[in-house]
């Protein structure tokens, strides 16, 4: 075995194990931790496929971003995992006819076409090649229009998540972030000039509280 | 120096001579950081005590130069005090999280011409995914914590992160798009010549942001909510004790020179001297590295003993509506001046 391949079954394994814990483990904080090691894990398992841009961008996206996300929500919300669980066995027969269906669909398709003879090895590149200049060059001319069009479709969906949750709620005590920055000492200090007490004034003061 | 670590490990099977060669290059990395991160609190505590006026630390060994290690030696010797209630494994995971990408991220950082743990070709895509991989630490940290303070402390750092990471990475997009190359050896030798040549003036408004952003990222002042003493006592790590609570005071140092050196990289020519005349070219390129990332990372310290803590409400302000803004509308203007403009010369 060579060390690409103990690389490939050891992170391919974790990979499973992190993918099996996120649907069985209880915590929801946990579950979501185990699905960033998987991410991970499979950003390991792409790097030895030599692909390192799809690799980086999963761990920089994923990782990085939405699982953050993610969690920042899950930790906050006070789930009660009993609740959840007590319809398991009414659900169970529907679960699982939908999951064997989903199954067999799976092998029919990958039995068909996905074989070791379809998919040889990725070829060895050198050092110094380029997968990401490779990707960039095919996005942006071969692939424009399509990538352009995904592009918009986020937009789009970026937009009217907004728009959803910024609607007017009735008393809004919003503040003006530009009207703070632009204060003034002048809008809120007001120096008085006061006289002070006169010095002998001030020594009797002192002798009476001694 | 690798011929002769070979020759006196020729007895060894080949595997395990490359093994060994790179491990001894992880430690000639590691064991100086390590050692300028101690001496980096050191300077920190000594600078704003001079900028408020006191002395600083004084009484540990001549002039209080053996603070730092006497600092190391009390955190090791101490407790770890775990809370009732906290999950125990991921309480102690929670620094190795911080601290393991914030290290890692120095396999690509070249420090002179060639001297490089690993020269890849996506390092600066690799320095961004590390870099955003750094607040699981953090909101790890304050979950398992099981304390208010801690929890809170992480809310607002992923909050704020992901934030400035966004803004980051555009800025970055702009040294990619003048540099032409991923990689940080091309984009440091994209900049030699002079002063001039070097990226800081074509991209100053990228140069702004991103270190704004590298501050917001590591979570210092004058954006330290996370920590916030003022409200929050000492944010995600008030519960940590001893070597736990050391890991990540380690970590945030690291990410701190980290973010110096990246800075120095990418804007001021890495370890390129300012005019490539007789007295700058006598000093070595990795002294002149050194140089430029110390005073960069100056800057940090500086900031801290100058600026008051942010709101949150305009942290989250300035990243999305200021700083995003500002990146986006530069990418734009730079790929119009290098493709269209005669000017695009001194982009490229």
């Amino acid at each position: 075995m060579t060390f690409l391949q103990f690389a490939f079954y050891f992170f391919a394994s974790v990979l499973v194990f992190a993918a099996a814990m996120v649907v069985t483990i209880r915590n929801p904080v946990k579950s979501a931790l185990f699905l960033v090691l998987a991410f991970f894990s499979a950003a390991c398992v792409w790097i030895t496929l030599q692909a390192e841009f799809l690799a980086i961008v999963l761990v920089l996206v994923y990782v990085g971003a939405v699982m953050v996300l993610f969690l920042f929500v899950v930790m906050m919300l006070d789930i009660n995992i009993a609740e959840l669980r007590a319809g398991f066995t009414r659900y169970l027969p529907v679960g699982g006819v939908v999951a064997v269906l989903l199954v067999v669909e799976i092998v029919f398709v990958l039995a068909r076409t996905f074989s070791p003879q379809q998919f040889a090895n990725p070829p060895s590149h050198a050092a110094d090649y380029s997968n990401t200049r490779e990707l960039g060059e095919l996005l942006y001319t071969t692939y424009v229009y399509p990538f352009e069009i995904a592009a918009f479709i986020l937009l789009v969906a970026i937009i009217a998540a907004i728009a959803l949750t910024m609607r007017a709620r009735a008393p809004r005590k919003r503040i003006d972030p530009v009207r703070q920055v632009q204060t003034r000492r002048e809008d809120r200090l007001r120096i008085v000039k006061m006289k002070s007490a006169s010095r002998t004034a001030h020594r009797d003061q002192q002798d009476d509280a001694s | 120096m690798r011929e002769y670590f070979f020759w006196l490990t020729a007895w060894l099977p080949h595997n395990l001579q490359v093994t060994m060669w790179v491990l001894t290059k992880i430690v000639a990395i590691l064991a100086p950081l390590m050692l300028c991160v101690a001496y980096f609190t050191f300077a920190e505590r000594k600078l704003i005590g001079y900028m408020q006026i006191r002395v600083g630390p004084n009484r540990v060994g001549p002039r209080g130069w053996l603070q730092p290690i006497a600092d190391a030696l009390k955190l090791m010797m101490k407790e770890i005090i775990i809370p009732s209630r906290a999950n125990r494994f991921l309480f102690l995971t929670a620094p190795l999280l911080s601290l393991g990408p914030a290290l890692a991220a120095w396999a690509v950082i070249p420090f002179s011409d060639g001297l490089v743990l690993a020269d890849i070709d996506a390092g600066l895509l690799y320095i961004l995914a590390l870099t955003s991989m750094g607040v699981y630490g953090v909101l790890v940290a304050g979950w398992a914590s099981n304390s208010k303070y801690a929890f809170l402390g992480a809310m607002r750092c992923a909050a704020q992160i992901v934030a400035y990471e966004i803004a980051m990475g555009f800025a970055l997009v702009g040294v990619l798009m003048v540099a032409g190359s991923l990689n940080l050896r091309d984009i440091v030798l994209g900049q030699s010549g002079s002063m001039l040549h070097w990226y800081w003036l074509p991209l100053l408004p990228l140069l702004v942001v991103y270190f704004i952003a590298g501050v917001a990222e590591t979570n210092r002042a004058p954006f330290d909510v996370a920590e916030g003493e003022s409200e929050i006592v000492a944010g995600f790590h008030v519960e940590y004790s001893g070597m736990a609570f050391a890991v990540f005071f380690l970590a945030e140092y690291a990410n701190m020179i980290l973010i110096a050196a990246l800075t120095v990289l990418m804007f001021f020519g890495g370890w390129l001297p300012p005019l490539e005349v007789a007295p700058f070219t006598w000093l070595p390129p990795l002294m002149w590295f050194g140089v430029k990332t110390s005073l960069v990372a100056f800057l940090f310290l500086w900031f801290r003993a100058t600026f008051p803590r942010y709101r949150y409400d305009q942290i989250m302000r300035l990243g999305w509506k200021v700083l995003i803004p500002i990146t986006l509308l530069w990418i734009v203007v730079l790929g119009m001046v290098k493709f269209y403009t005669p000017i695009g010369v001194w982009f490229a």
